[in-house]
């Protein structure tokens, strides 16, 4: 577990902010300039704030009140960083290994062999990084910050510099080391709603330096008070649903607690639990059960809060039979369904507005 | 009855020149090494009061004329010097001594290896650093494991810079330590004295010969030791 406090303030920025961790993938989230490097920074021991606590796992590696530091060489976190930042002069082989010999004796972790196998490394390990494409690089990254045996990783923003491709061909290796016996606790920084929705189970929502919202992933996404912090067009609930069947049409059934839904592009083989992003834009809310709609992925719910928002629009939260969905709708329609707290209605769902990115475990 | 004695005379006086050139640039280019390289460092990564006083005194030989940083050494370290007799009383005397001519070499060539090593150092990343030491490195291992094979080719280029200007140093050399054949002449002040002889023209000639030799071969041996070390930074294998 990890708690932090961090008060720091330079050019004209002002940070102040406290929040924790649990195990699992917590993902910071926040818009350029919101704070996240300078956090994960000072967790690395490489920004000393103005005042602060740091404890990881009841260790202190920060507490200025006590003037505890603890240096970046002692902390034993892993930090891959968003440009990389593998050494010139080395190969990947040796970039690798370049941290083993600092972890303590007998300590936990990835072995190498393990590694390479988990992260695909094999082909690349006598290259040179310079001869790397990016995502080759970050993966390489993540390999050496693995390999040093750390105690949580720190992630800052690692597929920002790639392209879409790029990306996808690294999220399903980020999936296998959240899901791999590691047990490895990660912070993940991350301005890409989507990715912090395939991946977080825990979201830090900041802005201007400051925490807005914490709380599990499910939660703090289903929250409409979180659609201005997250952006009107990314905000939307993530729920969890089981394939059942893959139809030769290309669409699969996939079931959630409230029925069923019939959506294209799903990868996973029946059977599995796959998460789902649907946002709140393409939720269109109507009091009687629809008839003769192009859509069939109608679900029954139940309204919990209507949230206004600052312009026309107005988020709703909904209860889908114990999963939660965000609808955005106008405020004008707010008034003409008479939508209030506790009222039943249908959410109507368009198939083809779940992008296959947003599809993961 | 032709005699070889004069042209055996010069070439045994042109090798000691030579062999005294040599042992000279190459004390002072080792001894000042670790200095430079530590000045570059504070240099190039630290802020500090000062900062700009230490970079002029480090500069000051390059502007200076070579003769008036000779007759400063002079001033400090000559007999009658308070500094001079204290380290002449442990055994290590400048005035008119080789070792003096090592000093006088090392002070003219410093700059120009602080400023190649710091130029290097500048252009190494300082967040690969920071990497290095998030995967567990103390500071000294990072130095060692990754700034140091980094700004090799600059340290590399600083050494030949300096043992050159230390080979062809000469003015504060001959005001400093003199001219005496054999003890403190260097091949420059060697050359020097043969072109104050009538006829000595042909000696000055060989000397420069083998000056430009020596030069040659420094730089071409540096040259392929950066491509080398360039190719293994670059990851062509």
């Amino acid at each position: 577990m990890l708690e932090v406090t961090l008060r720091h303030r330079f050019d004209g920025f002002d940070l102040d902010l406290s929040f924790t961790t649990e195990g699992g993938i917590t993902a910071l989230f926040g818009r350029s300039g919101a704070g996240k490097t300078t956090v994960i920074n000072a967790l690395a021991g490489l920004l000393r704030p103005d005042v602060g606590r740091v404890v990881l796992d009841g260790e202190v590696l920060l507490d200025t009140q006590r003037g505890i530091w603890v240096p970046p060489h002692r902390r034993r976190l892993g930090y891959v960083f968003q440009d990389a930042r593998l050494f010139p002069h080395l190969d990947v082989r040796r970039n690798l290994t370049f941290g083993a010999r600092y972890a303590p004796r007998g300590s936990q972790g990835a072995g190498f062999e393990d590694t390479v196998a988990l992260l695909g490394l094999e082909p690349l390990l006598d290259r040179a990084p310079a001869t790397l494409s990016g995502g080759e690089k970050q993966r390489v990254a993540l390999g050496r910050a693995l390999l040093c045996h750390p105690r949580l990783l720190l992630m800052d923003e690692p597929l920002a510099s790639l392209d879409g491709p790029r990306k996808q061909e690294i999220l399903p290796y980020l999936e296998r080391l959240r899901d791999g016996g590691l047990g490895l606790p990660i912070l993940y920084v991350s301005h890409a709603v989507d990715e912090i929705a395939r991946l977080a189970d825990r979201l830090v929502l900041l802005q201007n330096g400051r925490l807005k919202a914490q709380g599990a992933l499910f939660d703090v996404m289903a929250d409409p008070a979180a659609v201005p912090l997250l952006g009107v067009r990314e905000a939307g609930a993530v729920l969890e649903a089981d394939v059942i069947a893959h139809a030769e049409d290309g669409l699969s059934t996939l079931a959630v607690r409230a029925g069923q839904l019939e959506l294209p592009g799903v990868q996973a083989p029946v059977g599995t639990r796959v998460r789902l992003r649907v946002l709140a834009q393409d939720v269109i809310l109507s009091r009687q059960r629809p008839e003769g709609l192009s859509s069939v992925n109608i679900l029954p719910v139940r309204v919990d809060a209507v949230h206004p928002g600052d312009g026309p629009g107005a988020a709703i939260a909904l209860d889908a039979g114990g999963d939660r969905l965000l609808a955005r709708v106008t405020a004008r329609a707010v008034r003409d369904l008479d939508l209030r707290e506790g009222m039943g209605c249908y959410a109507i769902i368009k198939a083809t507005t779940v992008a296959p990115g947003s599809i993961g475990r | 009855m032709v005699s070889f004695g004069p042209i055996m005379d010069l070439d045994a006086a042109a090798w000691a020149a030579l062999v005294l050139s040599l042992r000279v640039a190459s004390v002072a280019m080792l001894c000042s090494l670790p200095l430079a390289l530590w000045v570059a460092w504070i240099l190039a990564r630290k802020e500090f009061r000062g900062k700009g006083l230490l970079s002029a005194l480090v500069h000051l030989p390059l502007v200076l004329p070579p003769v008036v940083t000779g007759y400063l050494l002079l001033l400090s370290f000559g007999r009658n010097a308070p500094l001079g007799r204290l380290l002449e009383s442990l055994g290590i005397g400048l005035a008119f001594h080789w070792t003096g001519a090592v000093l006088a070499a090392l002070i003219m060539g410093f700059p120009l290896m602080v400023r190649a090593m710091r130029l290097a150092i500048e252009a190494v990343d300082p967040r690969i650093e920071d990497a290095a030491a998030t995967l567990g490195a103390p500071r000294l291992s990072v130095f060692r494991r990754v700034t140091l094979p980094l700004i090799f080719p600059g340290i590399l280029a600083g050494a030949v810079m300096g043992f050159a200007k230390a080979m062809g140093e000469f003015g504060a050399t001959i005001t400093f330590v003199a001219n005496i054949p054999g003890q403190t002449q260097t091949l420059p002040s060697a050359i020097w004295t043969a072109l104050q002889v009538p006829g000595g023209e042909n000696r000055a000639l060989v000397m420069a010969a083998l000056a430009g030799l020596v030069a040659l071969a420094a730089v071409l041996l540096s040259e392929a030791l950066a491509r080398r070390v360039a190719k293994r930074i670059s990851g062509a294998r």
